[in-house]
Parts: C-alpha cells; structure tokens; sequence
C-alpha cells in the first residue's frame, strides 16, 4: 500500500499578482497578465517582502521562491513550527534556467572591470539549487533538498520527484515547486533565435492562429505531506498528489514527437499510478504552449491515452493562455490552479481561444469560466501535463477534496 | 593614500557594511560580525571596496582575524598608511 500524499499548502508569484489566489481567480475571471509580449511579474516588489540581505543574496528566480514558499508554508501552517521531524521535510525546487539575471549581470563585471572584481556571490546566487537552498535554510528544512531541472518540465518533475519521496518513506513533508526568471535580453534573444516566441505577443493555445509562446517568469510552491501527518495533526487537506508518470520522446532536442507517442505513455503511467481511469478524469490542465507543435501534439497524445470519445468529453485549458510560458515554473503553477480547481470546482478557460483547428479539436474552454462537472458523487480528478525542450513528458494527476 | 582618515574609512565601512543588511545605526567599532550577520562572502565583498577606494587588498587571510567593525577599520588605515 502506497503511502498517499496530500496538500496543505499554496503559494504562487505570476504575472497575475503575489498569491496563489490572485493567480486562479484572476485566471478564472477571464484576466491576462501579459503585457507588451512578456508576462512579467510587475507586482512583485522584492525590497517589500523580503530583507535586505535576500535580496541582495538571491537572484530573482530565489527571490520569487522564496516569496511562493513562504506563502505556501504559512498556509499550511508550517510557518510557526514544523509538524514533522526536520531532517524527514525535504525541499525540491525546479528550475529550466536558474540564475540567468546574476549570470549576465557578472558577465558584464567581468569584462568591464575584470575578473577580479566579479561578485562572491555570483555562483551562490546563479545556482540551479539556490532557491532550494534559501527556503531550506528559512524554515530550517534538514531532510533532502535539491534543484531538479528538465526545461519546462522541470516543475512538475519536482512534484513528482516529492510524491516519491513521501510515498518512499525517505521524507514526511516536501516544501515543492519550481521558480523561473528568464525575461532578459539571453531570454528573449535566444528564444527569438529559436522562432520560439509569439511575434504577435499573444499567447492563445490550441487556436489555430497560435504563432509561439509568450515568455513569463513567476514561481510556485506546494507543501505536500504524508496524509496521515497532515490528519493527524487536523490540517486543512487542499487535495491529493495521486499520481506520476515521466517518459522521453528521445527524438528532437526542441520539437515534440508529433504523434504524441511518448507523452501519451506519461499520462497512461500516471493514471495507472494513480489508479484511476479516462472515465474518472474530470479535468486536463493542459501543457498548451500556443506553439504549433506543442498544441498539435499534445491534443494527439490527450486523445490517444484517455481514447477520442472520451477525449472529447473532458474540459481542457491551458494557463499559458493568461500568464505566458513560466517554463521550469509552468509545471508548479499548473499544479497549483489544478488543485485549486478541483477544490472551488471552477474550470478557468483558454483565453484568447475562436478560431479552431483540425489538429486541436478537443473542448478547450472558451470564453469564459464553467463549473467542473463530475461524473458521481466521488472526489474530483484533473491530469496535468507538461512538456519541455528535452523531450521531457511529465504527467501529473491530482485529485480534490471529497466536498 | 596619505590622506586617509581613519573616519573616512569608518563612515565607508559602515555604510558599505550597512548595504549588506544591518540597520547603520546598530553598526559601531564594537560590533562583532557574527551579531551584525556579516558573514565571509560579506568580507569579501567588503575587501574589493576597500581595494578600489583604499588600494589595500586584504586577503583571505587577513579577514579570518577580524572579529568586530573595529578589527576591519583598524587593519585597513594601517594597511593604508
């Protein structure tokens, strides 16, 4: 019997505001937060919310972290004290670039004024593992913490990488997410190289006049913990992490495998783990890049794990469509609104979305926001799919609380 | 560097110490390190501005003594003289 493992607790920074709630009801409300063709965090003010010495020591993809984590911990009222044996409270935070910003800042220190003179902090601060490192050290977290890294899967590879580690009983808790702060001109300038981004600057998945992604920066965090700690100890249980699958196209270092062959053995591996069936799925948060090839690819792989019939009948959409691509953020931002769409049973839709293409043909929820319809009285199931540069399939699949 | 006061590297630590996190007004001569929370990564980077402004460099060596606000003024006007 597997050890199940529940979430306490929220955080987010986005482009829709500091909060987990600003994130989803302002999603839900149909509002976007990209602006100028970048979906930057532009409410996020670093100096307000963290101290002089974090902000000075952070880059701002720790900055951001830091910030979701301390959200998610008090919401799971880790804050004050932690209700497991610290060296059993883990912390994994993802990242598809890591600290570009300091990179680029001591690069020009560097050739400006000489290597002598670049920071001490310059590789502390750039790390991957950095972020991981602050929120360990914050809330005195001793069990294991570490960066994953898997481009735009690199957040959900996170979460699933804590599931395992509660469910494997090396940990109790795992403080979780993933952070990305990439909005610089190596962002923008290589992803332009790529013809990754939208040069229109929106960003409207599965539409069929979908022309790239939007580049965004943010952070998310979940508290996940061994159910019977969190009961025990009366938390408030926000839902359940119930399953994981990962797999590889092992095909293009950029493009998708267009059948979707790979992606769709990850939603398969993690409905499996999960135990539950395609008739049980209520919800798809979608990868939904609003690049050709993602959105084509992925609507093939929906279809070919969960079968066409059903396919049809299961309400997907795509966060992407209001925050832009939060790349190794986007696979904790997306567990994050799963979860809090299972728990207020409101689907947010796919901005943007009119006009459709054969390739997509899935419901994406346009317009506007609907209520989550279940097929019985039982909890609530979404799947959560992300895909990344790599090759990387991850599938994520969360279940809400039971009323 | 003649004309180096041992205020003028007082009010430049300080403030340089203070930019690192700890109000200016808790900084003193007396302060330790350890109860301001400047730790051996600040030091460093206290050292390349007493470099550029000073012409003193302090190595890694010479920072491992130092224990208080004092300690660091003293040794940079003697290296300065």
């Amino acid at each position: 019997m597997k050890r199940r493992v529940v979430i306490t607790g929220l955080g987010a920074v986005t482009p829709l505001g500091v909060g987990a709630d600003p994130l989803f009801e302002r999603w839900a409300a149909g509002e976007c937060g990209i602006l100028d063709g970048a979906g930057a965090c532009t409410d996020f003010e670093p100096s307000e919310l963290l101290s002089v010495k974090e902000v000075r020591r952070l880059d701002r993809f720790s900055q951001l972290a830091l910030v979701a984590a301390g959200e998610a911990v008090a919401d799971a009222g880790w804050d004050e004290e932690l209700p497991v044996d610290p060296f059993r409270a883990g912390c994994i935070v993802a990242t598809g670039i890591g600290g570009i910003q300091t990179v680029q800042a001591q690069l020009d220190v560097q050739r400006e004024r000489g290597a002598e003179r670049m920071s001490p902090l310059g590789i502390p601060a750039q790390m991957s593992n950095a972020a991981a490192a602050a929120i360990s050290m914050k809330y005195g977290l001793k069990g294991q913490a570490f960066a994953v890294a898997s481009a735009c899967s690199s957040g959900a590879h996170a979460i699933g990488s804590a599931l395992r580690m509660i469910q494997y009983g090396d940990a109790d808790g795992v403080v979780v997410g993933g952070s990305e702060a990439t909005l610089t001109t190596f962002g923008f300038g290589s992803f332009n190289a790529m013809q990754a981004l939208s040069p229109t600057g929106i960003s409207r998945p599965f539409d069929a006049r979908r022309d790239g992604f939007v580049m965004g920066e943010g952070a998310a965090v979940l508290v996940l913990e061994e159910a019977s700690v969190a009961e025990a100890r009366g938390a408030t249980i926000l839902g359940e992490v119930a399953g994981y699958g990962s797999t590889s196209d092992a095909y293009h270092l950029t493009a998708p495998e267009p059948s979707g062959e790979a992606a769709k053995r990850a939603i398969e591996l993690a409905m499996s783990d999960a135990g539950v069936g395609p008739d049980e799925v209520d919800y798809i948060n979608a990868h939904g890049t609003s690049t050709q090839l993602n959105d084509a690819a992925e609507t093939a792989a929906i279809k070919r794990a969960l079968g066409e019939e059903r396919a049809y009948k299961i309400p997907v959409s795509s966060l992407k469509s209001a925050t832009g691509h939060l790349l190794g953020a986007a696979g904790a931002a997306e567990a994050v609104v799963t979860v809090k769409t299972l728990q207020t049973r409101v689907i947010p839709p796919t901005l943007g979305y009119e006009v459709p293409d054969p390739e997509c043909d899935l419901d994406y929820v346009p317009g506007e926001a609907r209520p989550l319809v279940m097929s019985n009285g039982r909890p609530p199931v979404a799947l959560s799919n992300s895909f990344a540069f790599g090759g990387h399939n991850v599938a994520l699949v969360f279940r809400g609380p039971a009323s | 560097m003649a004309t180096v006061t041992a205020e003028q590297v007082e009010a430049r630590v300080v403030e340089t110490l203070a930019s690192f996190g700890p109000d200016a007004d808790q900084i003193t001569r007396g302060s330790t390190f350890e109860e301001l929370d400047i730790d051996s990564l600040d030091l460093v980077e206290l050292a390349q501005v007493v470099e550029d402004d000073y012409g003193v460099v302090l190595k890694g060596e010479d920072m491992k003594e130092l224990k208080t606000v004092g300690d660091a003024i003293d040794l940079i006007v003697s290296r300065a003289e």
